[in-house]
C-alpha cells in the first residue's frame, strides 16, 4: 500500500465509509470495577472508502471500545456511528455483523472445526451453498499462502501462531465484507512473524481496498499500517487524527509528541521506500567485458569501484578500480559482494539499518528478477529526507488556510517514484 | 462356605437367563436416571451459564439431592410412587444432577473467552452460538460428568432391589445371596455391577474419542 500498486488486475471490491458522529461511551462504576473497557468521550472522525485508520493510544484510551461499537458489540451512551451514511443503530445487530469483518488479537478460530470449517463461517451465517462455501475457503487460503490442499482439513490446534493469524484474516475476509475491523491482529505473534504478517497484509490491502479500522497500542505499527491515525489518549479523547507523516512531523499536543517518541526522525524513515528516492542510470560493467576500456571508463566518474553484473543484468558485486587487470575479460570471481541488496519495496528505514550492518555507503537496489534498478548511498538517503522534511513542514504549516495542501502531501507519498520531484546529484562516496 | 468354591461355576451356568436378565435390568436401572438427569443438567447449567447468579443456587440444591440417603429416599417415594420402577428412578436420577450440573457448567466455561468474542462478532446468535459453538466445545467435560454419573449410578443401582424384583437389577443377587448365605450370588452381583462400570466407562472414552476428532488431531499437529 506504501509503495507503488502491483500490476496484475484485480476487481477492487467494495469498500464504505465508516463515520463516527460525537459518540460517547460512559461506565458507571459497577461495569468499571468489572474491568471494563476504557470509556469514549465525544469521537468523531471519518474513514473514508478504502483507508486504513489506525486507532492508537495507551491501554484504557477505548480503542477498543471505539471499534467494538461499530460491530455494536457495544453501544455508545450518545452518539451516531454511520456505514456509508447509514445510522447502525437502525440495523439488525447479526446482519450488520455478517457484513463486517472482525479479527482479534487471540484470533478466536474455533478449535473443533477445521480450518476450511472455520474460513467459510461468515458464508455458512449467509446460507451459501456447500460448494462454493468450499470455493471460497479455499480462494482465501490461496490468497493468505496457507496451500488449502494441506490446511484445508486441519484443526486450529495443528497451526502455528502465524498460520492462525493468518486464517483469522482470511475468515473476515470471508464474505467479502466492506469494512474491517482488526482488534491488534498481529499482537500475539513474535517480532519477526508480526513484521511479515503486517507486510502481508499492506500487500493484500492495495488489492482488496478495504475500509479497516485497526487497533494496535503500538506506534511504530500504527505509522506503519495507517493511512490515517487516530491517537486517542485516556479517557477516550482524540489527541490527533490525520496521516502518519502528519503526527510525526507536526504532533498536535505534547501529548502526541510524547506518545510518538523522540525518535520521530527515524520513525517518518519508515514511511517512505527506497522506490520513493530518485535513482539515476548507474554505470556498471558486465561479465565478459574487455579489461581495458573498463580500466579506461573506471576513470570517467568519480566512484572508485565498478558495479559488475551478469548478462540478466543481476548484480555480482564490485571491483576496486585498482584491483580491474590490465588485460583480458572481467570474470565474476573479481567481484566482491559486499553491498546489501535492497528492492523498491525496502523502507528507508530498514535500508539504512543494512547499510550501516554492512559498514558500507552504497545499496544495490533489484528489481524481482534480481536486475539492477540503481544504487543508494546513505548521503542520498539523509539528503532525500532533509528535504522530503522540509517540505513537509511547509505544506503542515499552510494546512490550516488551505487544507488541500496536506491532502496532496500524503497522496504523494503514495504514489511512489514517480512522484518525487527533484533529482539531487548523486552524492560521491568513498567506497561502496 | 468351608469346603464349597468361591463361586459355584455350575450354579451360575444353569441360571444364565437370570444372569442376562438381572444385566439387562440394571442397564435399565442406569441408563434411564442418567438419560433424563442429562437432559435436565443440561437445561439448568445453559440456564446457570447465562444467568450467572444462578449457579450457586443451582449446584447448592443439586448437592442438597445429593445428600439424601438413598434408603430414605425409597421409604419416602414409596407411599407416593408404590414399589415401583418410578420409585427406583427417581432418586437414582436426582443424584446424577450434581455430577452432570457441576460438569456441565465447567464444559461451557471452558469455552475460550476469544471463541466467544469471534463468533459473536461475526454475527452468530445467541442460539447458533450455543448450538454450533458452545455445545460442542463441551463435550469433552460433559462426558467426563457422564462417566461418573454413569459408574456412580451403576453402584447406587443395587440398592433398588430392595424396592422391587420387577426391575432390581444385579442388587438382586445380593440380597438373596446375603438372605440364603449362597455367596455365588454374593459375588456375582458384585462382580458384574463392577464389570458393567468398567465396560460403560471404557465406551464412553471411545465415544469421546469418536465425536471430538479436533482434540485427537493436536498431538500429531505440525
Amino acid at each position: 500500500m506504501h509503495s507503488q500498486t502491483t500490476g496484475h488486475a484485480v476487481s477492487r471490491s467494495r469498500a464504505a465509509t465508516v463515520e463516527f458522529d460525537h459518540v460517547t461511551k460512559h461506565y458507571d462504576s459497577v461495569q468499571n470495577r468489572r474491568g471494563a473497557a476504557g470509556a469514549v468521550d465525544d469521537l468523531s472522525f471519518t474513514v473514508p472508502a478504502g483507508k486504513i485508520c489506525v486507532l492508537v493510544g495507551p491501554s484504557g484510551c477505548g480503542k477498543t471500545t471505539s471499534l467494538k461499537m461499530v460491530n455494536r458489540l457495544i453501544e455508545p451512551t450518545s452518539g451516531r456511528i454511520r456505514i456509508d451514511s447509514v445510522d447502525i443503530s437502525t440495523r439488525e445487530r447479526t446482519e450488520l455483523r455478517r457484513g463486517i469483518g472482525y479479527v482479534i488479537q487471540q484470533v478466536g478460530l474455533f478449535p473443533h472445526q477445521t480450518i476450511e470449517e472455520n474460513v467459510a463461517t461468515v458464508p455458512r451465517l449467509l446460507g451459501w451453498q456447500t460448494a462454493r462455501r468450499r470455493e471460497r475457503a479455499h480462494e482465501l487460503l490461496a490468497l493468505i499462502g496457507l496451500d488449502p490442499a494441506k490446511y484445508a482439513r486441519r484443526y486450529p490446534a495443528q497451526l502455528s501462531g502465524g498460520e492462525r493469524q493468518r486464517v483469522g484474516v482470511a475468515r473476515a475476509l470471508a464474505a467479502d465484507p466492506p469494512i474491517m475491523l482488526m482488534d491488534e491482529p498481529f499482537g500475539a505473534v513474535d517480532p519477526i512473524v508480526r513484521e511479515r504478517l503486517q507486510n502481508e497484509f499492506l500487500r493484500l490491502q492495495e488489492d482488496l481496498a478495504k475500509t479497516i479500522l485497526f487497533v494496535t497500542h503500538d506506534i511504530d505499527e500504527a505509522i506503519k499500517m495507517g493511512d490515517l491515525v487516530a491517537v486517542l489518549e485516556v479517557g477516550g479523547k482524540l489527541a490527533q487524527f490525520g496521516p502518519p507523516e502528519e503526527m510525526l512531523a507536526n504532533p498536535a499536543s505534547d501529548f502526541v509528541a510524547r506518545f510518538v517518541g523522540t525518535d520521530r526522525g527515524l520513525k517518518l524513515l519508515s514511511l517512505f521506500r527506497v522506490g520513493h528516492l530518485p535513482m539515476a542510470e548507474f554505470p556498471t560493467v558486465r561479465v565478459g567485458d574487455d579489461a581495458g576500456t573498463a580500466r579506461r571508463r573506471s576513470r570517467t566518474h568519480a566512484f572508485p569501484y565498478e558495479l559488475l553484473v551478469d548478462d540478466g543484468r543481476r548484480p555480482i558485486g564490485w571491483i576496486p578500480d585498482k584491483a580491474i587487470p590490465e588485460e583480458g575479460a572481467l570474470t565474476a570471481d573479481q567481484a566482491v559482494p559486499m553491498s546489501p541488496r535492497l528492492d523498491r519495496r525496502t523502507t528507508l528505514k530498514d535500508a539504512l539499518s543494512l547499510l550501516l550492518d554492512a559498514n558500507v555507503q552504497a545499496g544495490v537496489v533489484v528489481d524481482r528478477h534480481g536486475a539492477l534498478v540503481g544504487v543508494v548511498t546513505v548521503d542520498e538517503i539523509a539528503a532525500w529526507m532533509r528535504q522530503r522534511n522540509a517540505s513537509l513542514g511547509e505544506t503542515i504549516e499552510g494546512r490550516d488556510g488551505t487544507g488541500a495542501s496536506a491532502e496532496g502531501g500524503t497522496e504523494d507519498r503514495r504514489a511512489g517514484p514517480h512522484g518525487v520531484d527533484a533529482h539531487p546529484a548523486p552524492a560521491a562516496a568513498d567506497s561502496p | 462356605m468351608n469346603d464349597k468354591p468361591f463361586i459355584d461355576w455350575g450354579w451360575v451356568s444353569r441360571h444364565l437367563d437370570d444372569v442376562a436378565e438381572l444385566i439387562g435390568q440394571h442397564l435399565q436401572l442406569t441408563a434411564i436416571p442418567v438419560a433424563i438427569g442429562f437432559l435436565i443438567a443440561l437445561v439448568l447449567a445453559t440456564w446457570a451459564t447465562r444467568h450467572r447468579r444462578w449457579i450457586g443456587p443451582i449446584t447448592a440444591f443439586t448437592g442438597l439431592l445429593y445428600t439424601v440417603p438413598s434408603l430414605a429416599a425409597f421409604a419416602l417415594l414409596i407411599p407416593i410412587t408404590g414399589l415401583s420402577l418410578l420409585t427406583a428412578i427417581i432418586p437414582l436420577t436426582t443424584y446424577t444432577l450434581l455430577i452432570l450440573v457441576r460438569n456441565i457448567v465447567a464444559g461451557f466455561e471452558s469455552v475460550p473467552a476469544d471463541v466467544l468474542e469471534a463468533a459473536e462478532g461475526m454475527g452468530y446468535t445467541s442460539r447458533q452460538r450455543l448450538w454450533r459453538i458452545e455445545l460442542p466445545l463441551a463435550v469433552p467435560l460433559m462426558i467426563a460428568g457422564l462417566r461418573l454419573a454413569v459408574v456412580t449410578t451403576i453402584g447406587l443401582a443395587t440398592v433398588a432391589a430392595i424396592i422391587g424384583d420387577q426391575f432390581g437389577g444385579l442388587g438382586q443377587f445380593i440380597t438373596e445371596g446375603l438372605q440364603t448365605s449362597f455367596p455365588t450370588k454374593i459375588y456375582l452381583g458384585a462382580g458384574l455391577s463392577l464389570a458393567l462400570a468398567f465396560v460403560a466407562d471404557f465406551l464412553f472414552i471411545r465415544l469421546e474419542r469418536l465425536i471430538t476428532p479436533w482434540s485427537r488431531s493436536r498431538a500429531g499437529g505440525r
